[in-house]
Formats: structure tokens, sequence, C-alpha cells
């Protein structure tokens, strides 16, 4: 290799490369600060007091955000995974096809707070819902419906081809053939796609800001789903912004809580899906 | 087959069609109802007004629609948050696909993905009590909220997007190219800077325009540690000052507008620029990221 005046290959090499590792340290430096912070802070001001305690709080917004995130995926289970059924077992490759793909990846794309504004003048307004638990669902059953999709076709896409042929081959409709063979194998990476967009819906403020969040509710715990509820990611937001006596171990708890929940769902889904491929041999 | 069974599996064809046409037909209500909740405002203010216009006053009396602070006070927040994100981001894609030993790897790329499940109003939070005093100290400044705090925080958001769209580009890029260049006598890092780099263009490109959308999508973070003043920003110093976002201006506004005035039209215009930004992102970024996958390379 010929030797240039300038720096030599080796050398800048070893610059870019000790470059790239620093960059790496600052992208996790900070992930391990937010982690460690919410295992101290929050750690500290936990207590099952404060957790039990419906005046200040925290078993309200725990409720509202599970009874949130469990209508969310009741209404974007089914839409969600008979969307994913038609991409991958109905659906040939056309212009539909092309259109739905490009509806879905800006279906994802769309900011949160629009969401909000349309669930406002379509569930609130127009459909005269109300400012109500079903109507932040609904609205956030839209926010992860592309989530749901995507996730779901995957699942269906990973069921080998020879299961569909052999059970064609045994007479059984296209149909059929879904119901009793691709579906049932397809479950577990579903429901973990499931699990995911629960995990995207409790952490998500934006969209129940004006369709169904209220804060010093009259009563705490939603009766049915046309009361207003308490989500963590609501009230930690008014905490903060607005009630500044509100104890700062308050919030930090809070915070804490909202974050490993959101972390809780998102491991149990990875985990779900490791066992998923160890166990699978077709 | 029976023709009752031929029936019943034709309606559940068509049952599976409409459902996945349900995601074109939500796009294009989304759109709808933006618009025939946004255009009223045009009663009450011209268009040119309410874009160009310098000054956001919704409750003076009369109330002035101008949103040019706003869509300023966006553009100096994505723009600093790609500033950071863009470089930080494609460093750690190159490094977690080319560089790293593979024990590093298998850390470092569930770290990331942590970065995408912490929901933004915990980073509003962190930037509110923590980060924000912090630099106010540190950086001697006037106020623990301003347009770089939130781009900071928005980088770290955007982060995983950017890293993971171009991990897959990177890694993407057949390994022939690699071993061709390296036979060449080119050292790894000219490897990666001349050929694997170049290669995975529109894949990078792509998770730069989905890192965008995010930015710019982003609402509670921005909310909270940008200090919702809306000023037209100032040319450099604007990033250590307050502004106020599209995305921002919704979420602070809505609860308290009634409904059909001319304020609550104007929120909703806010709403529908926001969705035609993010539409034109999204659909640049998605043919960028088919024709980087695409199968004839």
């Amino acid at each position: 290799m010929s030797v240039l005046p300038r720096t030599s290959p080796k050398v800048s090499q070893a610059v870019a490369f000790s470059l790239l590792w620093i960059a790496a340290v600052v992208v996790i430096v900070p992930v391990a600060a937010i982690l460690a912070i919410m295992v101290l802070k929050g750690g500290k001001g936990l207590s099952w007091e404060l957790i039990s305690s419906v005046e200040r709080g925290l078993l309200p917004a725990i409720a509202g955000t599970t009874a949130l995130v469990a209508l969310t995926a009741l209404i974007s289970a089914p839409v969600g995974i008979a969307a994913a059924v038609y991409l991958s077992e109905y659906a040939r490759a056309g212009t539909l096809v092309r259109l739905i793909r490009l509806a879905i990846v800006n279906l994802a794309g769309v900011p949160s707070v629009v969401y909000g504004l349309f669930g406002l003048a379509l569930f609130v307004t127009l459909l005269q819902l109300g400012r109500c638990l079903l109507a932040a669902a609904c609205t956030m059953a839209l926010l992860v419906l592309p989530l749901v999709i995507t996730a779901s076709e995957e699942a269906l896409r990973q069921v080998p081809r020879r299961l569909r042929e052999a059970s064609f081959a045994l007479g059984a409709t296209r149909w059929q053939t879904v119901r009793k063979v691709v579906l049932p194998n397809a479950l577990p990476g579903i429901i973990t796609g499931l699990i995911l967009s629960i995990g995207r819906a409790a952490g998500e403020t934006a969209p129940i800001l004006f369709t169904g969040a209220f804060y010093g509710l009259t009563h705490p715990f939603p009766r049915s789903i046309l009361d207003p509820f308490v989500a963590l990611t609501y009230k930690l937001f008014v905490d903060a912004t607005e009630f500044p006596h509100v104890e700062e171990a308050e919030k930090w708890a809070t915070a804490a809580i909202l974050v490993a929940l959101v972390l809780a769902l998102n491991l149990v889904a990875a985990i779900f899906r490791a066992r998923l491929r160890r166990a699978r041999r077709w | 087959m029976s023709s009752a069974q031929r029936a019943w599996e034709w309606i559940v064809g068509k049952v599976m069609q409409l459902s996945g046409a349900m995601a074109i037909v939500f796009v294009i209500l989304i759109f709808a109802f933006l618009l025939r909740e946004a255009l009223p405002l045009l009663r009450s203010a011209s268009l040119r007004e309410t874009l160009f216009g310098d000054t956001w006053l919704p409750t003076s009396e009369p109330p002035k629609f101008g949103m040019l602070p706003l869509l300023l006070g966006s553009l100096y927040v994505t723009v600093g948050a790609l500033a950071i994100s863009v470089p930080l981001g494609l460093a750690t894609a190159a490094f977690i696909s080319e560089v790293a030993p593979r024990r590093i790897r298998e850390i470092l790329k569930p770290m990331v993905e942590v970065l995408a499940t912490i929901p933004s109003v915990v980073f509003g939070f962190l930037g509110l009590l923590l980060v924000g005093p912090w630099l106010m100290e540190v950086m001697d400044l006037p106020l623990p909220v301003f347009a770089g705090l939130g781009s900071l925080m928005l980088a770290f958001m955007a982060m995983p997007t950017i890293v993971s769209v171009a991990e897959d580009a990177i890694r993407s890029v057949p390994m022939a190219l690699r071993e061709n260049s390296l036979a060449l006598g080119a050292t790894r890092w000219q490897t990666i800077r001349r050929v694997v780099i170049p290669a995975a263009r529109s894949g990078i490109i792509a998770g730069t325009l989905l890192g965008l959308g995010r930015a710019i999508g982003e609402t509670m973070t921005v909310l909270m540690v940008t200090g919702n003043a809306a000023v037209i920003p100032g040319r450099l110093v604007g990033i250590l000052r307050p502004v106020r976002t599209l995305t921002a201006t919704i979420a602070g506004e809505m609860g308290e507008t009634a409904y059909a005035t001319p304020h609550y039209h104007a929120l909703f215009m806010i709403g529908l620029i926001l969705f035609v930004i993010t539409f034109i992102t999204n659909t640049i970024a998605d043919v960028a990221v088919r024709r980087s996958g695409g199968p004839a390379r």
C-alpha cells in the first residue's frame, strides 16, 4: 500500500471506530440513566399506601389505564386480525393491496394528537358519546390498528405453506384452512402483537386528552364505558404541569409505575416471542 | 362443495377484504373530518392570514390565528432534533451492524428498543423536572424550558426509529460488496464509508424521514418542555428560548375551547397541516424503504 503524506487508512479507521464507539455510548448512557433514576427516585416515593389510596389517585389511574387498554384491545383486535388475514391469506398483489399497505404506513405516522382531534370530532361530538372511556378507547384502537395488523400479518406469514397445502389437499376450503390450521398456529404471534399494542396504548397521552381523560372526578372509578376516567399518563401530565403542590415523590412514583408497566408488557411480549422461536420446529 | 358452503366462503372472503380496506377508509375519514372541522375557519380568516400571519392570539378580541410562529416553532424543534439524532443514530446503526462485537451488540439493541417504549409524557416529565433545570444552571439560561430542550428529548425519542431502519438497510447490503472492497485492499472503515453506507442510502433516507415524522408529530414532551411561547423564534439564540409547536398548541388549547368557535376550527386547521406534512414524509419514506428492500438489486 502506498504511503501517503495524509493520515494513513489504518489511523483514520482507528479514529472512526472510536467515534462509533463513543456514539453508541452516548445513546446508551441516557437509557441506563433513565432506568436507574426511575428505580431510585420512583422507588423512594413508592409505598403500598400511595398505590392503594383513592384520594391521591394512583389506584383510579391504574384502574383507568387498565380499562382503557383492555377496551382498546377488544376493539382493535377483530378488525386488525381480519385485515391481516386478508393481506396474508386472501389478497393477490394488486392496486388494492398496495393502497392498503400505504394506508397502514400512513396511519402509523399520523401524530397522536391528530388522532385525538379525530376522536373528538367523530366519537365525542358526531356520535355523541361524550368524553368517556368508550370514545377514548375507539380513538386509541385506531392508533394501534397499524401495529396490530403488521404484527398479525407477520405471525400468519410464518405459518409454513405446506400446512395450508396439506389442508387444501384434504378438501378443506380456504376459510376452513384459515380457521382450523393457519390461525391456531399463528395465535401466539398474534397475541404477542396485541400485548405490544396494549403497551403502546398504555403509554399514550395525547389521544385521550380531549376524548375521555379527566382529573378530580367525583367518581374516580368509571362505572361504565360511558364514564370519564383517569389514566396514569394523564395523571402524570397534570401533576407535573398544573399542580406544583403535589408531592414530588408522588410524581416520581407515578412515572415509575407507568414506565414499569410499559416495560413489563414489552418484556412479556419479547419473552413470548423468543420462546415461540425456540419451540417451533415445523 | 355445496352451494351454501360456497356462499359462506364468498361472504367470509368479502368480510376479510372489507377489514383490510378499513385501513384506507380510516385514512380518508381522518382527512375528511379534519377538513370538515378546519375549513369553517376560512369564514373568519383568510388562508394567507392563517398560514403566514405572525400573531397567534386565539382568545383576544378580535382573535388572531397567525400560524407562522407555530410553524417556525415546530421547524426549530424538529431540525434541532434531527441534527442530534441523525448523525448519532446513523453512527449507532453502523456500529451495531458493522463494528460491535457480538456481546456488545446484544446489549445495545435491546437498550435502543427500550428507548422506544418509554412514554412521551415520561420524557416530558424528565425534561421538566431534571434535564431542564440542570441545563439552565450549567448553561446559565434564563428559563428551564426552551426549544433546544425539546430537540434534545425528541432526538432520543426518534433515535430507535432511525437506528432500526438504518440498521436494516445496512444489514441488507450484500456481503459480496463488502468482500470485494476488502479484497481490493480497503480497510473496514473505508468499506463502510465508501461501499456499505452508499449502498444503504435509500434505507438511511427512509429512516431519517420516519424520524422526522415522529419528531414533528410528537406532542406531550414538546408541550411540557419547550415553554409554550407563541413567538417567532430569533435566529440562533431561538434554540435557547421558549417556543410553541403545532402539536403543543392543539394539546394545550383544545381542552378549553368551545365547540365550533373560530378557535376550535383553527386548532383543527393545525391538525390538518400536521396530517398533510406527515402524510407526505411517510409516503416518501415508504417508497424509499421499498426501494432499499426490493428484491432486484
